[in-house]
């Protein structure tokens, strides 16, 4: 196994791993800031107690997120030295601002969410629990830019190898970063707000805290139905940009191996790479070129308009970028039945949809994971699309038994911690809102 | 050698200052961790300690993150080589801290496996408390760099005299500092036993100090030359005198502050030797300094427009979250 790919195999599992906790952090923050308004407006302690029991869990996803994050900011330069070297001059930034400006606003005031209930006024809380949510949507936007700079670099011109930067704002703001944004941002949505849904349908099945799981089912499923209306708007948005700014990436996506005027789209296949065909393929015609294009007999690029040295691989990208499409539909028909049943006033009891919440919680996070592939393998070869290739960004110096030493022991790491975690989540979701004067006692003893 | 510019030096100073508030921040609350077995030694004392940085260390943590990332967009060679060419230590560090990080959390809510988190806490925690020191002895020291300035050495050329003397001095100004909080933040039993082990800890500081002294002047004798290095000594002899003064008056709020002033001074003191590099090579030509490390002007300009912008809010609102937990600590009442 060479180093090339071991770094990459390491870079792949930090950063997935990693990526489960954020996007529920964006979500369940939302949804806190929504419970805790609720309670200054209502002044219902139901509203209080539920907010209590989600920044219990909000907690412990933060805590892995951080736990899971502090590798990522070294990594960089851990596994891939020519890469910081070559363009740390742009890359470098985007990661100390969202320290300044986005982790120390959201650690300092989660802790007075956990810690401080007692000793801050209730405004002040609320303000906490804004303040957190405000920082963890300020942390995405950091790095969703440096994120989209090695997708589509803008804003600078090389020098001897190197990257300088010419323009910040056109670096920050270049041709993907905002739609990457909007669309990630709204995958935490849906899956924060997917994760409260199961807890209140959970709670709801056992017939426990009936009335708070009812409050907390109404005020998750209201983000949940907006957050999965919009996504196909803003993938539909970043579809087109990635036609438009990388175009092997979107043949790719499409197992497109050939340019056509009025391309279909490629409902199911298999890739073939060697054979550039795809098997078994379900095509919809001139869709494709209709959907990002707006003309039924626009003109698509296939792959073999590309160099061979230049093209992204196809299976994964094609398979992730199908499934992440597939969940998305998915997660609007669930949001459809929800509004159905809740008009009809059987929201809270329909044990049948209760209990496909419950089934469903690894669906948004499939969906993140597939769409982030997707868009990672879709930039292959490329370490910054066209700047620097993927081979020629690792660090010289790390041989391949150090990388392979030390994925074997992350690996443990992660399945120890992962599975404690979700333990401890699970337990926590058990205990029921309201159920901190138990806990206090046990804990106590 | 070309001349550093002024943002080359804002750069410096501000990395210096980013991880000197790592050094007195999460230095605290490494050292109570290291601590923990030592101080505490019943359920409630353990949860007094625990209660004391829970709420805290996590944005202290951030200190490094920041200090990291800025080291990353300032001085991307640096950056690079360090991370790169310590792989294996960094690796152990990184570990470390990742399991430290949930070892509260998961210690409160997962009582079957308390004692795992629990170790993996004091672990989590001396592990970095010493191999921080050692890092920085090393590109204060001196390691071996290519000409592409790549490290040129392995994992066993870190742990050479000066480096190790750093991390000693490094794990004992932790656990003085960790000592001093831990008395802060509690009574009886538990708070005579911290504010005995402070002033432990402070004597072996000192020894600690004199020891890393004498392996300057023997492997790094240009220092002596600096003059600044030399005044920031009797800044962290007087504190260490003062600190165990008023630890012994029962000052504890003084103490902390002369726990500070010590880790401060001393880190005021590397910054002075280190000055302009940032890794010294073995051969000294080939050392990354902050003329030939930095980013373009434009990058460090605007980062320091951020940083001008973004670090006074956060010490605004990190002094205001202080205050929200003042006080000492009753275990029970609230959080873990």
């Amino acid at each position: 196994m060479d180093a090339v790919f071991l770094a990459r195999l390491q870079f792949g599992l930090i950063a997935g791993f990693h990526f489960l906790f954020p996007p529920t952090t964006l979500g369940l923050s939302l949804i806190v800031v929504i419970v805790e308004t609720l309670y200054l407006r209502t002044k219902n302690e139901a509203y209080k107690q539920l907010s209590a029991y989600l920044v219990k869990i909000l907690g412990t996803v933060f805590v892995m997120g951080v736990a899971t994050g502090i590798s990522l900011e070294f990594a960089f330069g851990n596994n891939w030295a020519a890469y910081s070297r070559a363009v740390g001059d742009i890359f470098g930034a985007p990661l100390a601002a969202e320290a300044v400006f986005s982790f120390f606003l959201e650690s300092v005031f989660l802790g007075i969410l956990v810690f401080g209930r007692n000793r801050v006024s209730p405004k002040t809380y609320r303000l906490s629990a804004w303040l957190v949510f405000f920082g963890a949507h300020l942390s995405g936007l950091w790095i969703l830019i440096a994120n989209s700079w090695m997708q589509t670099p803008a804003g600078f011109h090389m020098e001897g190898g190197r990257a300088v930067l010419d323009s910040f704002w056109q670096a920050a703001f270049n041709p993907s970063t905002v739609v990457r944004y909007v669309h990630t941002i709204l995958g935490g949505w849906i899956t924060g707000a997917l994760v409260a849904m199961a807890i209140a349908a959970w709670l709801l099945l056992k017939g426990k805290a009936v009335g708070k799981a009812a409050l907390l089912m109404k005020a998750a499923l209201a983000v949940f139905a907006a957050a999965a209306v919009l996504q196909l708007g803003s993938g539909h948005a970043h579809s087109v940009q990635v036609t438009r700014t990388q175009p092997e990436k979107m043949a790719a996506f499409e197992a497109l191996w050939e340019t056509r005027d009025g391309a279909p789209f490629t409902v199911f296949g298999i890739p073939d790479e060697t054979n550039e065909r795809t098997l078994l393929a379900i095509r919809i015609p001139k869709m494709l070129s209709l959907l990002v294009h707006f003309d039924p007999n626009g003109r698509v690029l296939g792959l073999s308009e590309f160099p061979k040295e230049d093209r992204p691989p196809v299976l994964l990208p094609f398979a992730g970028y199908h499934i992440m499409i597939l969940l998305g539909l998915v997660f609007i028909l669930m949001a459809a039945a929800g509004i159905r049943l809740l008009l009809k006033k059987r929201l809270t009891t329909s044990r049948g949809f209760l209990k496909l919440l419950l089934f469903a919680v690894p669906l948004p996070y499939l969906a993140n994971e597939t769409g982030w592939i997707a868009a990672e393998v879709g930039r292959q070869p490329w370490a910054v699309y066209k700047v620097l290739r993927t081979s020629e960004a690792v660090s010289a110096v790390v041989p391949a038994g150090n990388i392979l030493f030390s994925i074997i022991l992350f690996g443990v790491i992660y399945a120890l911690i992962g599975a404690a975690g979700l333990g401890i989540i699970l337990r926590t979701v058990r205990g029921g809102p309201g159920g901190e004067a138990a806990d206090a006692a046990k804990g106590a003893a | 050698m070309e001349n550093a510019t002024f943002l080359q030096n804002a750069w410096f100073l501000l990395i210096g200052v980013l991880l000197a508030g790592y050094a007195v921040l999460d230095g605290f609350d490494l050292g109570v961790g290291v601590l923990f077995p030592f101080l505490a030694k019943t359920e409630e004392e353990k949860r007094t300690l625990i209660g004391a940085i829970g709420p805290v260390w996590d944005g202290n943590e951030v200190w490094l993150l920041a200090g990291g990332g800025a080291l990353f967009a300032a001085f991307p060679m640096a950056y690079a080589t360090v991370f790169s060419g310590f792989y294996l230590a960094l690796m152990l560090v990184l570990f470390a801290l990742i399991l430290r990080a949930v070892s509260l959390e998961f210690r409160a809510h997962d009582p079957k496996r308390k004692g795992l988190w629990e170790a993996a806490f004091v672990g989590g925690s001396a592990l970095p408390a010493l191999l921080f020191g050692v890092a920085l002895g090393n590109v204060v020291g001196g390691v071996p760099l290519d000409a592409r300035t790549e490290f040129a050495g392995t994992f066993f050329t870190l742990l050479r005299p000066l480096p190790l003397a750093f991390g000693l001095l490094g794990l004992c100004a932790f656990l003085m500092h960790g000592a001093a909080y831990a008395a802060l933040k509690s009574e009886g039993a538990l708070y005579e036993r911290a504010r005995r082990t402070a002033r432990t800890m402070a004597i072996a500081f000192a020894a600690a100090f004199a020891l890393a002294f004498v392996a300057v002047l023997i492997y790094l004798p240009a220092a002596v030359r600096s003059a600044p290095a030399w005044v920031l000594s009797l800044v962290v002899w007087l504190s260490l005198v003062l600190f165990a003064r008023s630890s012994k008056k029962g000052r504890d709020g003084r103490a902390f502050a002369f726990s500070s002033a010590a880790f401060l001074g001393l880190w005021g003191m590397i910054g002075a030797i280190q000055y302009p590099n940032l890794v010294r090579a073995t051969a000294p030509e080939l050392s990354l300094t902050i003329a030939n490390a930095s980013s373009s002007a434009l990058t460090l300009k605007v980062m320091l427009i951020i940083a001008l912008v973004g670090m006074p809010v956060v010490i605004g609102y990190t002094v205001f979250a202080y205050r929200v937990f003042k006080g000492k600590v009753r275990p029970g009442a609230e959080g873990y």
